[in-house]
């Protein structure tokens, strides 16, 4: 299946409500992991090694730096997935 | 030429464990301030509630020296009986010469083996892995492994990333003769391609080749936080079971599980990764402690020991990592219960 940026948010979803436990519906594209998702950076290491796993991708931690919003993340999977 | 050695070998165990913390209880709303923080963040980041902060008279060796007197008596030995002392720390605040020989001549015995080992939070695992190969090629009789650190002298109380985890304490164990094993095989290593991940700088030198240059600081220890919890989680839980394999245990038949006290979080995470079943007890000293390095070991099996005496003699799986990157991890029968007190 490609990684077009619907699968790969649909994925991401997942994800964040399986380590954060939120309500997957207020999870979208501008929304901010830390204020607005309640994923600390410590789940944030969580949530990209989910992501690794489920999309075949390497994430760089300084990559992970960078990640500040859903969009951030979902694009870069988008831009360096297979 | 022909060199004359007569192969001797003889079983070892962890004969015994002593711990001392200093009196001073830090809560986290004595750290707070100085770094925009909560209690409530600081809990839910690290698990930790309160850590013990030695006094500025109070040094490391100070605090060795109380959890070495409390580890040999246990053993029913004293001083003279222990010939090799291995020291783990990085808080020691000379190069040379060692903590150990300063703690030798604390114990009033000046004329054991002594040395120093830097492997940082793994330090305690190493020390012990060095022991049980000194006791069972009988190399040395009773080895007292310390794990000691005095890390609040190297934190920055204003370091958002790190003021809150590191704290003081010591912790030690003598490992002697056994009639059973009582060491299981240490599975140890590095990932020293991520070595600038925890370094304690700037270096001496630094200080000599920039005099007066006041903006260099304090030496502390500079952590890079999701680097570290994503390599603790993730590359040391199969180290864990391969040690536990090793011992010729499974997550089933073990009884007791003392990680290396860092974080909560990665605690919890490698009890999940490990797929460890709720019958094995967890330490989680950590939420009282602090990250106290070598140290944290010995004293959450000190902690394990006092709160839930059953578990002497029972089965331990002993991992450590930290800087370097480095690890170790080895199974361990807890000790029997102390012939004295």
């Amino acid at each position: 299946m490609a990684l077009t940026v619907d699968v790969v948010l649909a994925g991401i979803k997942e994800i964040v409500v399986e380590v954060a436990g939120i309500d997957a519906g207020i999870i979208a594209m501008d929304k901010k992991f830390t204020d607005d998702l309640d994923v600390d950076s410590l789940s944030m290491v969580e949530v990209v090694v989910a992501a690794e796993e489920k999309f075949g991708v390497k994430i760089p931690d300084e990559e992970v730096t960078k990640m500040a919003t859903v969009g951030d993340a979902v694009n870069f999977i988008v831009a360096n997935g297979k | 030429m022909s060199l004359k050695f007569t192969p001797q070998t003889q079983n070892a165990r962890i004969l015994s464990v002593g711990a001392y913390r200093p009196p001073r209880v830090v809560p986290n709303s004595e750290i707070v301030g100085r770094i925009d923080s909560t209690d409530e963040w600081i809990q839910q980041r690290t698990g930790i509630v309160s850590r013990h902060f030695a006094s500025a008279d109070e040094s490391l060796i100070d605090m060795a020296e109380k959890s070495a007197h409390i580890a040999i008596a246990r053993a029913g030995l004293t001083a003279e009986d222990i010939d090799a002392v291995i020291f783990a720390t990085i808080s020691y605040p000379y190069q040379a010469p060692s903590a150990a020989t300063e703690l030798l001549v604390r114990l009033g015995n000046t004329k054991a083996a002594a040395f120093d080992i830097s492997a940082a939070c793994a330090g305690f695992c190493y020390g012990v892995a060095l022991a049980n190969d000194l006791v069972r090629n009988k190399t040395a009789k009773n080895v007292l492994v310390m794990g000691a650190e005095k890390l609040s002298d190297f934190t920055d109380p204003d370091d958002r990333a790190t003021a809150f985890i590191f704290a003081d304490g010591a912790g030690s164990v003598v490992i002697g003769p056994s009639d059973e094993i009582g060491i299981g095989p240490t599975v140890w290593g590095a990932s020293a391609e991520t070595r600038e991940a925890i370094v304690l700088e700037p270096s001496y030198l630094e200080y000599k080749n920039n005099p007066g240059k006041l903006d260099l600081g304090w030496p502390n220890i500079n952590q890079q936080g999701q680097t570290v919890f994503r390599w603790a989680v993730y590359e040391i839980a199969p180290i864990a079971l391969r040690a536990l394999e090793a011992a010729g245990l499974t997550p089933e038949t073990l009884d007791v599980f003392i990680p290396h006290q860092a974080n909560d979080r990665i605690i919890e995470s490698l009890v999940k990764s490990m797929k460890l079943p709720e019958s094995v007890v967890v330490a989680h000293d950590i939420r009282t402690s602090g990250n106290t390095s070598s140290a944290s070991i010995p004293l959450a099996m000190d902690a394990l020991l006092a709160e839930k005496p059953e578990l002497h003699g029972k089965s331990a799986l002993l991992i450590g990592f930290g800087a370097g990157l480095v690890y170790a991890g080895q199974v361990v029968e807890l000790p029997n219960k102390p012939k004295t007190k």
